[in-house]
């Protein structure tokens, strides 16, 4: 039983010790905010919207590392100073291209992100039809008792 | 044949292969810059490390774009953890000097550092030709839509980016584009 607990039980309540001073640490690194909170929903509703460039596929919302703070902190200038969501959006549009956009605009080539996934479910909503339609259609009629 | 099965298999089958094709033909870790043939943003960065002479500028000297314009100017994005700019320090230090006496002005642009690891890495690395400036909360960076480094940015005579260089950069790249901005610039 002792043998149990100290390769069961120690273990874990290291991993769980762990993942403490991970969070304590996380929590630490959170960069400070103006206090603002009206302008800290806005900053946040933008910079999840962009792509982190140096990370893979998360927002400079999400990601800790010190340029996405920087981006996030232009964000944040930029709404400050009277700039709209769009305007922000567009002028790191105007420096990374569409590429920084975490959701393609809806135009062009880009429109086959939205359209695929559609028609992928309504091809398979068709097949579905028509398969129980041929099984129902050949199923055979029970003989009589 | 079941012409129906086959043209909806086609409908499915067609624009995945179109998509693949499409993918297969890109980099997916290149960034397409718009930045290219647009005015290059301006900036006003403070040298923290001088270079050396004849290219040298003081330190807390502001470098200013504006005060570059008929250069053709090189922005080079560098950080002393950046292992792939050791790869090109001594060539871009070494073209640099090539260019003494010409309108060219090269520029180093420390990226997510200290000048104080900068300055070091400098002296570790056997000093650097030109002059390096520091872009603190990396606001330049952003502004020439960096995501990396080493990045390099070919500035024209007329104040629009003509090229950018992802990676290391090699010499003889570096000096044929510096040359053809010349020839443009001269016989404008």
């Amino acid at each position: 039983m002792i043998r149990v607990v100290r390769r069961v039980l120690v273990p874990l309540a290291l991993v769980f010790a762990a993942q403490g001073a991970q969070a304590q640490v996380r929590n630490d690194s959170t960069p400070r905010t103006t206090g603002d909170s009206a302008l800290e929903a806005r900053t946040s509703a933008v910079a999840a919207q962009l792509r982190c460039p140096v990370c893979q596929g998360l927002s400079i919302q999400d990601s800790p590392s010190e340029l996405a703070q920087s981006m996030r902190s232009l964000v944040r200038d930029q709404l400050a100073q009277g700039k709209t969501p769009d305007q922000v959006k567009a002028y790191f549009v105007s420096k990374y291209g569409e590429w920084i956009l975490l959701s393609p605009a809806p135009h062009g080539f880009n429109l086959l992100a939205y359209a695929i996934p559609l028609l992928i479910v309504l091809g398979g909503g068709a097949l579905i039809v028509l398969a129980v339609r041929r099984w129902t259609a050949a199923a055979p009629e029970t003989p009589p008792v | 044949m079941n012409w129906r099965r086959a043209g909806i298999a086609a409908a499915f089958v067609v624009p995945v292969v179109y998509i693949f094709s499409r993918g297969m033909k890109t980099d997916p870790r290149e960034i397409p810059s718009p930045l290219p043939g647009n005015p290059a943003p301006p900036f006003a960065l403070s040298v923290f490390a001088p270079g050396q002479p004849p290219l040298q500028r003081p330190i807390g000297d502001t470098v200013r774009l504006a005060d570059l314009k008929g250069r053709v100017v090189v922005l080079n994005f560098w950080a002393s953890w950046c292992l792939a700019c050791r790869d090109e320090h001594t060539g871009l230090s070494a073209v640099a000097r090539e260019y003494t006496g010409k309108p060219v002005q090269f520029v180093g642009s420390l990226y997510q550092d200290t000048p104080g690891n900068g300055t070091q890495w400098i002296a570790e690395m056997g000093g650097q030709s030109y002059p390096s400036v520091n872009d603190p909360k990396a606001l330049t960076a952003i502004d020439y839509g960096l995501y990396g480094v080493p990045e390099t940015f070919f500035i024209a005579a007329d104040g629009k980016i003509a090229r950018k260089i992802t990676g290391p950069a090699p010499p003889q790249v570096v000096r044929h584009i510096i040359d053809s901005l010349l020839t443009t610039s001269g016989s404008q």
